[in-house]
């Protein structure tokens, strides 16, 4: 069994490496402060990707402010306040369901709803709403998680000193649950960051003269970019394809990393 | 002991309620405050009454020892004094129970005001996972003291109270966590005091501690007695001889019925000449 077990996990990682590996190998002789800082040229065969970054970056950054909040508010009220009853285990059941649904779904549902019925038409707000649905079961569960990992003695020890509820959780509970929180988040946005269908109907442009000016506006972005070069646009040189691949996820991988970093130091802090 | 005395006498008659109470003010009017009165008090868990009929003096600024076998409500009974049991859900607690003569179960007060006037230190050393000096001044805090003299001030009354001022004073930056369990405690120990409070509820503060620690808290016991009142729950029986003014001896006979209050005197009749067969038995190590 140990053989068995022992070869999954190599031809797991084996995966990974490979396309990793790919990525970079492919990829990063097509990186300059060129292709990162200037416009797409020639049809999008030639030139850099600034106005694709620059639109990941304001759509994962409107997500996140959507998204934040709520999530982890909602994940509060779950782990702390919920009562313990068959409507809370319905909510949380929903809430499991949701992170299921498939993402091109959440697209149609962005499309139906905020593009059309909202008329905030194809922009940036509509995309980030559309993400926020998305995230939103990750954030929630992730928050309520971390928050449950905080022994309840520490809870106790806050009511007893005359704290009140809200007290308890906001200079206790919450620093102690942060880096699950935290983890939690960077997952949730990092998806968030790759997802190409629910964009794809919501706002994302194929192509655009100009970067976006306002919530409402249009935006190019690195998951949908990188569809457009692999499948609509003839002979783009690989090397743009597989560049912008290795932007996204180098982006991707240094948030995570970062967040990694930040949680093992509060973590040395932080053990029951 | 004048208290004792009047104690041992409501002790032996088993008195009723109103008694306790009238009792209570006779003893409760010594200028020092932090004295409960219990009367008829009962506990129940949903559909199921725990803890019943508990009549129970505790005099201000000493140690009442609470002891009895596991599941005999000695816990539960503790945490209705701080009204940590409100915390649960679906717990009903019944009759009344007063401290310096205001009902605490009073609809108009609230548990958060009761709980800077009675602390609570709990089984596990159960430090919050920031620097000493925050643990401390948590409670404070809590009251609305910012002034960094005046807390700092506070802090180190505490701790020297707590007898660890000496050992960590240098140290106040540090995590609690880098503390050994002994430390943890009296740290915890430290922070319930820091609000200044009346009494301090213990529930077997020592019995996740090393030989060597358990004595030091009992030590601090000793001394904090003659500022606070402390309400102690002891599985140890050695403990509560050595530290304690009053033992309460409880017991619940049977899963059928309710936990009650067997007999409460003074600590040295009650482990030399107790009135109740059950309570000689469970001391001598009969059973529990």
């Amino acid at each position: 069994m140990k053989v068995v077990t022992g070869a999954c996990v190599a031809l797991v990682i084996g995966a990974a490496i490979f396309i990793l590996g790919k990525i970079v190998i492919s990829g990063l002789p097509g990186i300059s402060l060129e292709f990162l800082f200037s416009k797409p040229g020639m049809g999008m065969r030639a030139g850099g990707i600034f106005p694709i970054i620059v639109g990941t970056l304001m759509l994962v950054t409107l997500t996140a402010v959507l998204v934040l909040p709520l999530g982890i508010m909602a994940g509060i009220y779950l782990a702390e306040y919920a009562p313990k009853n068959l409507v809370t285990r319905l909510v949380r059941l929903s809430i499991a369901n949701m992170a299921g649904v498939p993402s091109i779904v959440y697209g149609l549902f962005g499309l139906a709803v905020f593009v059309l019925l909202m008329q905030f038409g194809k922009s940036l707000l509509a995309s980030a709403l559309t993400l926020t649905c998305l995230t939103l079961p990750v954030i929630i569960t992730s928050t309520e998680e971390a928050l449950r990992q905080v022994p309840s003695d520490l809870r106790q020890a806050a009511l007893a000193l005359g704290a009140t509820r809200w007290r308890s959780i906001h200079k206790v509970v919450l620093p102690a649950a942060a880096p699950g929180i935290v983890t939690g988040s960077i997952l949730g946005l990092s998806r968030a960051a790759g997802e190409t269908a629910p964009i794809l109907v919501t706002g994302a442009a194929f192509f655009l003269p100009k970067l976006p000016d306002s919530v409402s506006s249009q935006y190019m972005s690195l998951p949908y970019h990188l569809y457009v070069l692999a499948t609509q646009v003839p002979n783009v040189p690989p090397e743009v394809t597989w560049g912008t691949a290795f932007v996204l996820v180098a982006g991707v991988s240094t948030v995570s990393m970062i967040a990694g970093a930040w949680r093992s130091v509060q973590r040395r802090k932080v053990k029951w | 002991m004048v208290m004792s005395a009047a104690f041992e006498e409501i002790a032996m008659d088993t008195p009723a309620g109103a008694e306790v109470q009238s009792r209570a003010r006779t003893i409760g009017a010594d200028a020092v405050s932090g004295s409960f009165a219990l009367s008829d008090v009962s506990v129940a868990y949903g559909n199921e009454t725990v803890l019943a009929g508990v009549n129970m003096l505790v005099p201000s600024r000493s140690v009442t020892a609470l002891i009895g076998p596991s599941g005999c409500g000695k816990s539960t009974l503790l945490r209705c004094l701080n009204r940590m049991n409100d915390e649960i859900g679906r717990v009903r607690v019944g009759g009344t129970i007063t401290l310096d003569g205001q009902d605490i179960y009073e609809k108009t007060l609230d548990p958060v005001d009761l709980r800077m006037r009675v602390g609570q230190v709990f089984q596990r050393p159960n430090p919050f996972p920031m620097s000493l000096y925050d643990n401390v001044a948590f409670g404070p805090r809590t009251q609305g003291i910012r002034k960094r003299g005046e807390l700092d001030a506070i802090v180190e009354e505490a701790l020297t109270d707590a007898a660890l001022w000496g050992e960590v004073k240098k140290h106040l930056k540090k995590h609690a966590f880098e503390l050994s369990g002994g430390q943890q405690q009296r740290l915890c120990i430290a922070r319930a005091l820091a609000t200044k409070p009346e009494v301090l509820l213990m529930d077997e503060p020592a019995s996740a501690l090393d030989p060597i620690s358990t004595q030091q808290i009992e030590d601090t016991i000793a001394e904090l007695k003659d500022m606070v009142t402390i309400v102690i729950v002891t599985h140890n029986m050695q403990q509560a001889a050595r530290i304690s003014d009053q033992t309460a001896f409880m017991l619940r006979e049977s899963m059928d019925e309710p936990a009650h209050l067997v007999e409460m005197g003074e600590t040295k009749r009650m482990f030399t000449n107790p009135d109740d067969k059950r309570t000689e038995s469970y001391i001598t190590g009969r059973f529990g």
